[in-house]
């Protein structure tokens, strides 16, 4: 008798991205209001960031909701039914309840039938790391489709005290439809981690310690205090732009593009002078128009490349077909970068 | 070949120049970079990267603070550069 032999799964040649929506709330924070918060002034938080304005998610602007509004749009430009999507990844740091994973109440809410699903943490790199996955998924023969969801309510983790960062993040969602293609779509995913760097970006505390801790970290005498994001500016702002400009370009030579050959770039919206650096670093062309998405929706982690992508595209700066480099970069540390054909 | 302190003084300068349009002549030895000069701390990180490039030296992020002055660069890259 011969030995059984498990009959492979096959997956479609290649993958693109074939729909991309995004949610934004309602609720817009200019940096008069944060100045409410922090001493410091419009003209300091502009050139330190270029964020004028940010949105903030509002009681009923849940994660689920937020994700489920972007996901809907995404749906819709691909043009197809919420039951063929075999796979719900939802990328975010700031879902603030861990069990249940967020992504099954999205994939129940959206239609998706008994699809898998399930949360990354990747940070600001998640969206990426999504991307990686669920292209994997499609060419393995294990999905069809495979929504992606990056999305943040940051301003629940925000310490509006924190002159460094009250000014920064913003809230949102972004989501993109990756299917089967007849040509490639999504260059290889150049995505890594360096864990020596854990604590340039984290949250102040874990959630037990700051439930059982009197004077936890940033709190004064029997306070609980609250967590919230802290970042090192100027590490992070070194690595963010020499050390991603690398992995950027790592991902252009992996896929076969030359940087003229861009119609976007897309990297997540962290801050502008990261974004102007990296255009230095990688001796960008003029001629490749760059998502500024940062200046009205400040840094909404997961959320930045697909939102920053929908606007590009709907305000005509890139056009469907078009080549784009994104790379998303944040808390781990944690990267993700490669080239991808635009919806 | 040992470098000599108005060589590098005249490179960074040409670098705080080229980063934050400081003119090159107001970048002296005495010269705080953000009190006197400006140069705020993410174009220090960007004035940083450049100096390790054209002086061949390694400035870790741990020392960056401590270089308050021109000159505090100055000796730094003199007494760290590779000979």
């Amino acid at each position: 008798m011969s030995k059984p032999q498990i009959r492979p799964a096959t997956g479609a040649q290649f993958s693109r991205i074939l729909g991309v929506g995004g949610y934004r709330p309602v609720r817009v924070i200019p940096n008069a209001e944060v100045l409410e918060w922090i001493d410091s002034s419009d003209e300091w938080i502009r050139t330190r960031s270029g964020i004028a304005e940010r949105r903030w998610a509002g009681p009923e602007e849940t994660v689920a909701e937020m994700s489920v509004q972007a996901a809907g749009k995404a749906i819709a430009q691909a043009g197809i039914a919420p039951d063929q999507i075999g796979g719900v990844i939802v990328a975010t740091v700031s879902h603030l309840k861990q069990t249940p994973a967020i992504a099954t109440e999205i994939a129940e809410r959206l239609g998706c039938g008994t699809a898998p699903a399930f949360d990354i943490s990747a940070a600001c790199a998640g969206f990426g790391y999504g991307l990686g996955l669920a292209d994997g998924m499609i060419r393995s023969g294990s999905a069809e489709y495979v929504l992606v969801i990056g999305v943040e309510r940051l301003s629940d983790l925000t310490d509006q005290s924190d002159r460094s960062t009250a000014f920064i993040f913003g809230d949102g969602a972004g989501a993109a439809i990756v299917g089967p293609s007849d040509t490639p779509g999504i260059g290889k995913v150049i995505w890594g981690s360096d864990g020596s760097q854990k604590d340039v970006i984290s949250q102040t505390q874990a959630w037990d310690t700051a439930f059982a801790k009197a004077d936890a970290v940033n709190g004064v005498g029997d306070e609980t205090k609250w967590p919230a994001l802290r970042m090192e500016g100027q590490s992070v702002f070194r690595w963010a732009v020499w050390e991603m400009a690398k992995v950027a370009q790592q991902a252009l030579d992996a896929a076969g593009i030359t940087a003229d050959q861009l119609g976007a770039f897309i990297p997540h919206q962290a801050n502008m002078r990261i974004t102007d650096a990296m255009i230095k670093a990688l001796k960008l062309p003029d001629s490749v128009p760059v998502a500024r998405d940062i200046s009205e929706t400040g840094n909404t982690s997961a959320a930045s490349i697909p939102l920053a992508m929908e606007r590009m595209l709907e305000s005509g700066e890139a056009r469907s077909g078009d080549l784009a480099l994104i790379i998303g970069f944040g808390a781990g540390l944690v990267y993700a970068a490669a080239v991808v054909t635009l919806p | 070949m040992a470098k000599d302190k108005d060589e590098v003084l005249a490179g960074l300068a040409e670098i705080v120049n080229e980063i934050a349009g400081i003119p090159a002549e107001d970048v002296e030895l005495d010269k705080s970079f953000t009190d006197d000069l400006d140069v705020d701390s993410l174009s220090m990180v960007e004035v940083v990267v450049a100096a390790e490039e054209r002086f061949d030296v390694k400035i870790p992020d741990d020392e960056v603070k401590n270089l308050k002055t021109v000159g505090d660069a100055v000796d730094y890259i003199l007494t760290n550069a590779a000979a």
